[in-house]
């Protein structure tokens, strides 16, 4: 290739020039975006790892401290983000097809939703601080202690459990922020008018990303919040 | 990427079916079925997670295998880190 | 031959654009990589100057150098460094980022402002850590072992762990980077079963650096927590388990040696080939090799925890696939030496390091076995002769592939030979420099002097007196190449385009390659190592 522009047909200047054509440029941000969702899998998973082994080794003080999570506010995160995962999808659909005013909407509540999300879990982290559930100088597990007579269990234990959702759910807040941040920029560029039907990759790397970090929710909701909820005997 | 622009419809099929397992996972979770409320709440999880990953990142659309293999083998190494860890803690009583 | 700058002529990479501006800000891959030169060399030498320290320490039986406390930084610095900012880097993000586009006809990388990103991460990390070692270092070994580093070290733990966070990021992207770039941008024509070995070497690689290094990271970060907020994930005495953490550690710190070895075997395949005249004997299975070491490399991580306190059938596992692992790597030492076999060899400095691996890897690999069988591994585990494997295969293998590529692809790289006679002296004081420091340790290990050690029994010392003794001259045969590289660049021989009569796409640009690599967008009609085809230079670039 000489060191003339290409003159392709569709050539914006979106197409950068080391690419043969907008095809090519396509099908590697795709399959960078997809390299990256599964590195993120492994991220994370080292995290799951941990948390199996001592789910394992300490079940009562997991299912307790499980308990002492608010599964309303779970649940509803839950539906939070699958709908913010409906507005994304839409939203591709909608730069797809050139819909420009209809993708900001879309892109707009999809920040949205995902700042509900954090604001619930901001309020979830705020339970647990006025309950001395954060590991630390305050940590304090007493009142599941008293909570569960009938089952023995140890404050030091209690506390890895805590250890892990504060960074599971940490990681995975990080994640949503950088999320919400990523989108931001994606809304300000379709206001723009930046993303056309022959060009929309942003936004549809944007969406796998924000789909993924759902997924991993999805996960952790049951394994945090749905350990153990059967009646107590 | 596929370029198969999906239905609005198939969407909002997802989007409900995603909702409505959300409810019954934590519904289930009340009531004791022993050990089976684990395996119940991860495949209904799992369930979730394809609904997302088949439907809206494309993946039962898209004609590159790619794709395919990367998520596969992600998953399989994740798989490998925890089976194999769980190879020593699970047999380290029996020592 | 004229050491006029004829190059200033023709537009090339370096000449394109001066001023720091165009380095600092370049997207393309070429000056990237010569920025990733310039910052794993210093890094080397930070290694290498605590190695230095250790070896001066270990000349006499007693603690007399430094202080106990001091001497755990040393060696804990030593392996940081060395293994995070040198070997990993090394070859892919300097040659690799260099070639990879070179070698299969693309312009450049698919992502070079992520490929610009990854070096600053590497930066950003390197300054983190050097602001560690200026600020009291870090002593927890360079394993980061808890409960230590979470709950009794008096260092700086922290930034140690977020350093080598920010450039397990840095690894990860040029990872995602060179898989993207061969799956999406070859040229047409070239394919998979036409690659360079090179890059069947690094694809391998970065599969390996974007599904171990995460792990590493997330470790990392829960080490950060436990330390900064005290938490008791690791902690025996909170119910913690250490063994989690060497685990999750190991999951990728094993791989990581693979990270390590595979480029520079990599580049051994083109070396050999070259100064053969000949096709790699057995492509297929060298190619399915690299690809098998990438994916054995992660099924044996407990081999390192053998006496931790894993339960004794998981170590049995662990053992038999550790004896799996060394196939692939044997297949590969098998295969280079039949290339060799009636070929038409030239012992050219590249070929000269080439030999040295085979040789030298070939032992360190064979005493991994030596390791993986249980039993002997009780007896020598946290000995010498640990230290002794690794940097047989780390040392003598992956920095002499190191070496022996730059060597090799220097005239690509700058437009200049460097001089062969001082090359082939610098390669001999490598080799024998590496043989001498090391080689004795394999003894001082089977005889029980424990490694982290910072005084011995005196029976131990005349070994120990040899063993630094050999690495004065292994740090002359280092130094010398920086030495006559940097010479060359102004008094050097004017480089053609194939000064090595060497298969490949990247000699058929010129020597150095314009900015975007080719004049006209190649179409490959050939097979790999199609030697054959191509002319032996008329003669072996000398420059006495």
């Amino acid at each position: 290739m000489s060191n003339s522009p290409v003159t392709v047909e569709q050539h914006g200047p979106e197409l950068l020039h080391h690419f043969v054509d907008a095809e090519q440029q396509r099908d590697a941000a795709t399959l960078g975006m997809w390299l990256f969702l599964g590195t993120e899998i492994m991220f994370f998973g080292g995290m799951f790892c941990a948390y199996l082994i001592y789910r394992f080794w300490y079940y009562n003080e997991f299912a307790a401290g499980s308990r002492s999570l608010d599964i309303w506010l779970g649940t509803i995160n839950t539906a939070v983000l699958i709908c913010s995962s409906l507005t994304v999808a839409l939203g591709v659909r909608a730069a797809q097809m050139g819909k420009r005013k209809l993708l900001v909407i879309l892109l707009l509540l999809t920040i949205v939703f995902g700042l509900a999300f954090l604001g619930i879990k901001g309020v979830e982290w705020y339970q647990k601080f006025e309950e001395h559930h954060i590991p630390g100088p305050s940590f304090n597990v007493d009142d599941l202690v008293k909570a569960y007579p009938q089952i023995h269990i140890d404050p030091r234990h209690e506390q890895i459990y805590f250890s892990l959702y504060f960074a599971m759910t940490g990681l995975h807040a990080l994640h949503m922020i950088i999320g919400v941040g990523l989108f931001v920029f994606l809304t300000y560029y379709a206001w723009k008018g930046r993303y056309t039907p022959k060009y929309y990759t942003p936004v549809e790397m944007g969406g796998l990303y924000w789909h993924f970090v759902d997924v991993v929710w999805i996960y952790l909701f049951p394994l945090l919040y749905l350990i153990d909820r059967k009646p107590l005997r | 990427m596929s370029e198969h622009i999906m239905s609005s419809k198939l969407y909002y099929t997802i989007w409900i079916a995603l909702l409505c397992l959300t409810v019954v996972t934590a519904a289930v979770s009340f009531v004791d079925l022993g050990r089976f409320n684990t395996v119940i709440a991860l495949v209904i999880a799992t369930v979730k997670a394809l609904l997302v990953v088949l439907f809206f990142m494309h993946v039962k659309y898209t004609s590159e295998k790619l794709t395919k293999v990367v998520i596969v083998s992600a998953i399989f190494w994740l798989f490998l880190l925890l089976v194999l860890s769980m190879a020593d803690y699970a047999t380290r009583l029996l020592s | 031959m004229s050491t006029v700058a004829i190059t200033a002529e023709r537009e090339h990479y370096l000449n394109k654009e001066y001023g720091i501006r165009s380095w600092l800000l370049t997207t393309d891959h070429k000056r990237i990589a010569l920025l990733y030169l310039i910052s794993i060399t210093f890094f080397f030498f930070v290694g290498g100057f605590f190695a230095l320290l250790i070896r001066l320490e270990l000349l006499t039986p007693a603690g007399d150098l430094v202080q106990a406390d001091t001497y755990n930084k040393l060696f804990t610095m030593h392996g940081q460094v060395m293994i995070f900012f040198f070997v990993i880097p090394a070859v892919p993000a300097v040659l690799g980022n260099f070639l990879v586009p070179l070698m299969i006809g693309a312009k450049d990388l698919a992502f070079p402002r992520i490929n610009l990103l990854s070096w600053y991460l590497y930066v950003i990390a390197g300054i983190i850590y050097v602001h560690c070692i200026l600020t009291g270092g870090v002593d927890t070994g360079w394993t980061f072992y808890t409960p230590f580093s979470t709950a009794f070290s008096n260092t700086k733990v922290i930034e140690a762990g977020v350093a080598v966070f920010i450039i397990g990021f840095s690894s990860i992207l040029t990872g995602l980077n060179f898989v993207v770039t061969i799956h999406r941008m070859r040229a047409p024509g070239m394919t998979w079963s036409r690659l360079p070995l090179f890059i069947w070497a690094h694809y391998a690689t970065s599969v390996i650096q974007l599904l171990g290094t995460p792990v590493l990271a997330v470790t990392l970060l829960l080490v950060v927590f436990e330390r900064a907020f005290n938490l008791g994930i690791f902690d025996p005495n909170r119910g913690g388990d250490p063994l989690l953490f060497q685990h999750l550690f190991w999951f990728y710190s094993h791989p990581a040696v693979y990270i390590m070895i595979l480029p520079s075997m990599g580049v051994v395949s083109e070396l050999i080939a070259c100064f053969t005249r000949k096709r790699i004997f057995g492509y297929n299975f060298v190619a399915m090799s690299s690809i098998a070491i990438a994916v054995f490399g992660f099924l044996v991580w407990a081999h390192h925890m053998f006496v931790a306190g894993i339960s004794l059938y998981s170590a049995l596992v662990f053992s038999i696939l550790s004896y799996l692992v060394a196939v692939p790597s044997a297949i590969k030492v098998f295969n280079w030496t039949a290339t060799m076999y009636k070929g038409s060899i030239s012992f050219t400095t590249p070929m000269l390091y080439a030999l040295g691996f085979i040789g030298l890897f070939t032992m360190g690999g064979l005493t991994g076995l030596f390791l993986a069988c249980l039993g002997i591994d009780v007896h020598v585990h946290d000995t010498y002769f640990v230290i002794a494997h690794f940097h047989y295969i780390m040392v003598g293998g992956a920095v002499m592939g190191y070496l022996g590529g730059m060597h090799f692809w220097w005239p690509k790289i700058s437009g200049r030979m460097y001089p062969e006679g001082w090359g082939r002296l610098a390669a001999l004081l490598v080799f024998v420099g590496f043989n001498l420091t090391f080689f004795p340790q394999f003894i001082l290990g089977y005889l029980g002097m424990p490694r982290r050690y910072w005084q011995y029994p005196p029976e131990f010392q005349v070994l120990n007196v040899l063993s630094t003794a050999g690495s004065t001259i292994l740090a002359v045969g280092y130094v010398l190449p920086m030495v006559y590289f940097l010479w060359s660049m102004r008094y050097g021989k004017i480089a053609e385009d194939n000064p090595w009569g060497a298969a490949g796409l990247e000699w058929k640009t010129s020597s150095p390659p314009p900015t975007f690599n080719f004049d006209e967008a190649p179409v490959v009609t050939w097979e790999a190592y199609n030697y054959e085809e191509i002319p032996a230079p008329a003669e072996v670039p000398v420059e006495q």
